[in-house]
């Protein structure tokens, strides 16, 4: 019964998609929208159906694999179009539903005038739909459709707006990166077929506890081919300069996908597979090593950039980067623990930026915005709730979920020591840039955008204009529409940052230390036989942390407050003094230029010889050869078409004739 | 005696054919098939052929060549003009049909199948050649190339009229109050 | 009667046939001489059929007879075509298909 509901959960949202795609000329556009979300709704109901229906089942045996028929057949190598339904893949489908659910109402309103809405709603039930192949795949080849599927649907939804030539190349630069991240997960797929002979999770797991020893270089090349994937799907380093850019997309998509779920497909990827990963610590390590790189070096970039947008963007990726080091280093449901609240609050911040920016009619830009507290009190308050969870304020969801993982770090201790001080830098610049935002755009005396709000009671009239380059907008497919929407005035908005905000501040109760521990219980079945299974950190060390996790995001609002309100002059002087540093944050570490110099330069200098000598000379000869031939051999041959009747019976009567006097010569 | 028919038959026949050939005339060509059919079928029942000579007589000489006879009134006695387009095919193409008959012709008497030379065997099954006989061969052994022959005669039917058939004409250029 | 004879005589109708194709240029004609090479294809086959005393010769010959009807209704459906459009009845006018 669990397997039928979860086939039912992936039939959902795909049935959503293709009947918005196919009747986009008949169905009404708001009925368009009421469809994909009861698809989204459908799926999650059917999610929790499946949770209940596993819970059923006594612990050793909560894990389903089920399969619809055979995906494909090579030699007596079978691939079965399976799914494999454990704790750990319903927590992602409850999350993604779940989230995926209260986006798409966000949507409903908040892309109401916008021309593409069937468009927009049948992609964003397509990547739901991939998105749900991804987590509930039962094989390496099934996660690689799902993993290809959802680099698709993120390309179409940044290129959303296909007019605006920024977002159709962000949605290039996305999908190339993703597709570097494929490939480096196919390598892994080939190599483990390779090394255990199958690729269905059950077995390969069994297996490859007996076919490898710990650290053999075999099982450390196809974790670290895995985390190839992994990387760039989560836009870890060095493969993050797509996500920023990916922010060309609706603020609904960047709120579901760059920041909600697709990107947390590495990390759920690692906790899948940690069989193989704590075969290999070395990779472990290296993953752990890239989060904790990438979430100090998108901290340092957050607090420098002033666009909203991305200034979001970066905190996601700083985030990953905790739950990378979170599954790098054994925290797995630590980790899953800090993917679930992000996941709520990030949305949160996301879906209120949106508000915001719309009601800057399409600025994006901290530096212009001012005094919205009176202006949008219901938006500056669901924003100030994502802002407390994201820099873990004492009692938010996100004070519980990255304190977990902080202080699991201290508790492995040695080199893990280095990535818990890395961490507690991480989680300092994380509250300030948090509320650097807040300090920014809240207080103070109202900008003319805000101050038209709080006058006449609707968004000022702006010739939008694209927050990159500063072009005039295509308001038929560029932006979302002649009407810009904000919170406090479309429901569907207003329910989806309430209920998120709901979950970003008591989200975390589920997971107090000593006291509940919802999460890890849950999750045991998948991880019970990983080495890290028994290892935690005692609750009494755990509230220790967490102490240690509420000073240092005080203390980072305290800064933010001492820079942004006290004494503003101070980020000025601070710029001037440290200027290099503070060029190297704003230009985001040259994270571009450096990807453009090493890969993009030489890679482009190979193609322009390809074309021009290779292509030229070499192709173009070729086929100018062959195309030459074949002509001079039709003009030779051409004057016997005569279109003589008579004279086609005389060429084959000669033809026979030729041959009965062969086989006469022959006979004799 | 059976010499005489066969010779009787064969000159018939062959008669028949070059006339074919020769009459310039088509109504006079299709006559003269007519005639070489005629002693074919004589010939054919020499061959202890009974089912085919009959089928050859009131398939071939009757119904066939009354459809040649029909056309043929149809399209008129066209005279073939004098000039003619590649005369040298008029020189070339008989020289190469006769070579190719003497070939034929060393290939038959030159061969090394010895019952070439003979009636063939006296001994034949009972009935051989009759309409039971080819009746029951056609209906058990040959089904599937029956039932291939009556489709594609079918296909063939369908297509005469379509190719013959009277064209609609375009209803826009009918005359005016002409109806289709 | 030897085999033998009806295979020469076969040879010999089969000549006339094809000297009459490649010499005639009206199209009824063509047919006709069509239809005297395919009867003596027939001819030949039947006195093979005798020659072996198996009669699935026959059969053969009956699904050639089968076959030369449907050519000659196709073709004679064509002359007719040909005559409505007002064409010349001469193959050697016919070379849309020079190259």
């Amino acid at each position: 019964m669990t397997a039928t509901w979860a086939w039912l959960v992936l039939l959902f949202p795909l049935l959503g998609s293709l009947t918005i795609g196919l009747t986009f000329r008949v169905l009404p556009e708001r009925t368009a929208g009421l469809v994909g979300i009861a698809a989204i709704v459908a799926a999650f109901v059917c999610g929790i159906l499946a949770l209940i229906g596993l819970q059923g089942e006594p612990s050793e045996s909560r894990h389903v694999a089920s399969s619809l028929w055979e995906y494909a057949a090579v030699g007596d190598f079978k691939i079965d179009l399976g799914i494999y339904v454990d704790p750990l893949s319903i927590f992602m489908v409850l999350v993604v539903t779940g989230v995926s659910s209260l986006i798409h109402i966000y949507s409903f309103s908040y892309m109401k005038s916008d021309q593409g809405y069937h468009r927009f709603f049948s992609y964003l039930n397509f990547f739901v739909f991939s998105m749900l192949v991804l987590v509930l795949a039962g094989n390496f080849i099934m996660l690689v459709v799902g993993w290809a599927l959802v680099g698709f649907a993120s390309y179409a939804l940044i290129s959303y707006w296909y007019r605006r030539n920024t977002a159709t190349k962000a949605g290039m630069k996305a999908f190339v990166i993703n597709v570097i991240g494929d490939i480096g997960l196919y390598i892994a797929a080939i190599l483990i077929f390779k090394n255990l002979g199958t690729v269905e999770y059950g077995a390969v797991f069994e297996r490859a506890h007996e076919a490898f020893t710990v650290n053999e270089w075999e099982i450390v090349a196809i974790c670290l081919c895995l985390l190839v994937g992994a990387f760039a799907k989560s836009a870890q380093m060095p493969f993050h300069t797509w996500l920023a850019d990916a922010m060309e997309g609706p603020t609904p998509v960047s709120s579901l996908i760059h920041a909600a779920t697709m990107v947390t497909a590495g990390v759920y990827l690692i906790a899948r597979c940690h069989p193989l990963f704590e075969l290999a610590p070395t990779a472990a390590d290296v993953a752990a090593f890239v989060g904790l790189a990438t979430l100090l070096i998108a901290g340092t970039i957050a607090i420098a950039v002033t666009d909203l947008k991305r200034i979001i963007a970066y905190s996601t990726m700083s985030q990953i980067g905790y739950m990378f080091v979170g599954v790098g280093i054994g925290a797995y449901s630590a980790g899953m623990f800090h993917l679930m609240t992000h996941a709520f609050f990030k949305a949160l911040l996301f879906m209120a930026a949106g508000s915001f920016i719309s009601a800057m009619a399409n600025m994006q830009d901290i530096d212009k915005m001012k005094g919205f507290r009176k202006a949008m009190p219901f938006t500056a308050a669901m924003f100030i709730i994502g802002a407390l969870a994201l820099s873990g304020f004492p009692g938010t969801s996100g004070w519980f979920s990255k304190d977990e993982i902080i202080d699991f770090a201290h508790f492995r201790g040695g080199m893990y020591d280095w990535m818990w001080v890395g961490m507690l830098i991480g989680a300092f610049m994380t509250a300030i840039y948090s509320f650097r935002i807040i300090f920014r755009i809240l207080p103070g005396p109202a900008c003319k955008e805000a101050e038209y709000l709080e006058e006449h009671g609707h968004v000022i009239h702006g010739e939008p204009t694209n927050p990159a380059t500063g072009e005039a907008e295509d308001t038929e497919v560029g932006y979302p529409g002649e009407e810009h929407h904000i919170a406090e005035q479309a429901g569907g908005m207003k329910f989806a940052m309430s209920v998120l905000g709901v979950l970003a501040l008591i989200g975390g109760l589920v997971q107090i230390p000593g006291v509940d521990e919802v999460i890890t219980k849950f999750l045991e079945p998948t991880f019970e036989h990983s080495v890290f299974a028994h290892m935690h950190p005692t609750v009494a060390e755990s509230w220790v942390g967490l102490g240690e996790g509420a000073l240092i995001s005080i203390a980072g609002i305290a800064t933010a407050w001492l820079l942004y309100v006290k004494r503003p002059d101070l980020p000025a002087r601070f710029r001037e003094r440290f200027s290099v540093i503070y060029k190297l944050c704003v230009n985001k570490w040259y994270g571009d230029e450096i990807v453009d110099f090493l890969i993009v330069g030489p890679v482009k200098a190979f193609g322009r010889f390809c074309s021009g000598v290779f292509e030229r000379g070499v192709i173009g000869g070729a086929t100018a050869g062959v195309a030459g031939l074949t002509r001079s051999a039709g003009a030779a041959v051409r004057d016997l078409q005569t279109g003589l009747l008579r004279g086609y019976a005389l060429l084959m009567l000669f033809g026979i004739l030729a041959i009965v006097i062969y086989f006469l010569i022959r006979s004799i | 005696m059976e010499q005489v028919a066969f010779f009787f038959g064969a000159l018939g026949a062959l008669g028949g054919a070059i006339a074919v050939v020769a009459v310039k005339n088509p109504f006079y060509s299709v006559l003269a098939l007519v005639i070489h059919l005629v002693f074919l079928a004589g010939i054919f029942l020499l061959l202890m052929a009974q089912f085919l000579a009959a089928a050859l007589i009131v398939v071939y000489a009757g119904a066939v060549m009354v459809l040649y006879v029909f056309v043929a009134a149809y399209v008129g006695g066209i005279e073939e003009p004098k000039w003619d387009s590649s005369p040298e095919l008029k020189v070339i193409g008989p020289i190469l049909a006769v070579a190719l008959f003497i070939a034929i012709s060393i290939a038959i008497l030159g061969s090394g199948l010895s019952a070439l030379g003979t009636p063939g065997p006296d001994e034949v099954p009972s009935g051989f050649g009759t309409p039971e006989a080819v009746g029951h061969l056609m209906m058990e052994d040959f089904l599937i190339a029956f039932e291939a022959a009556s489709l594609l005669l079918l296909i063939a039917a369908v297509g005469a009229i379509v190719l013959a058939g009277r064209r609609r004409e375009d209803p826009n250029k009918l005359p005016k109050g002409g109806e289709s | 009667m030897d085999i033998e004879w009806y295979l020469v005589l076969s040879a010999l109708l089969f000549t006339i046939g094809l000297i009459g194709v490649l010499v005639r240029r009206n199209p009824v004609v063509i047919l006709l001489c069509l239809e005297l090479m395919l009867s003596a294809g027939a001819l030949a086959m039947l006195a093979f059929s005798r020659m072996l005393g198996n009669q699935d010769g026959q059969v053969f010959v009956l699904i050639v007879l089968v076959v030369a009807a449907c050519e000659v209704v196709v073709g004679l459906g064509l002359v007719v075509a040909m005559y409505r459009r007002r064409l010349p009845l001469d193959v050697d006018e016919m070379k849309e298909l020079k190259g």
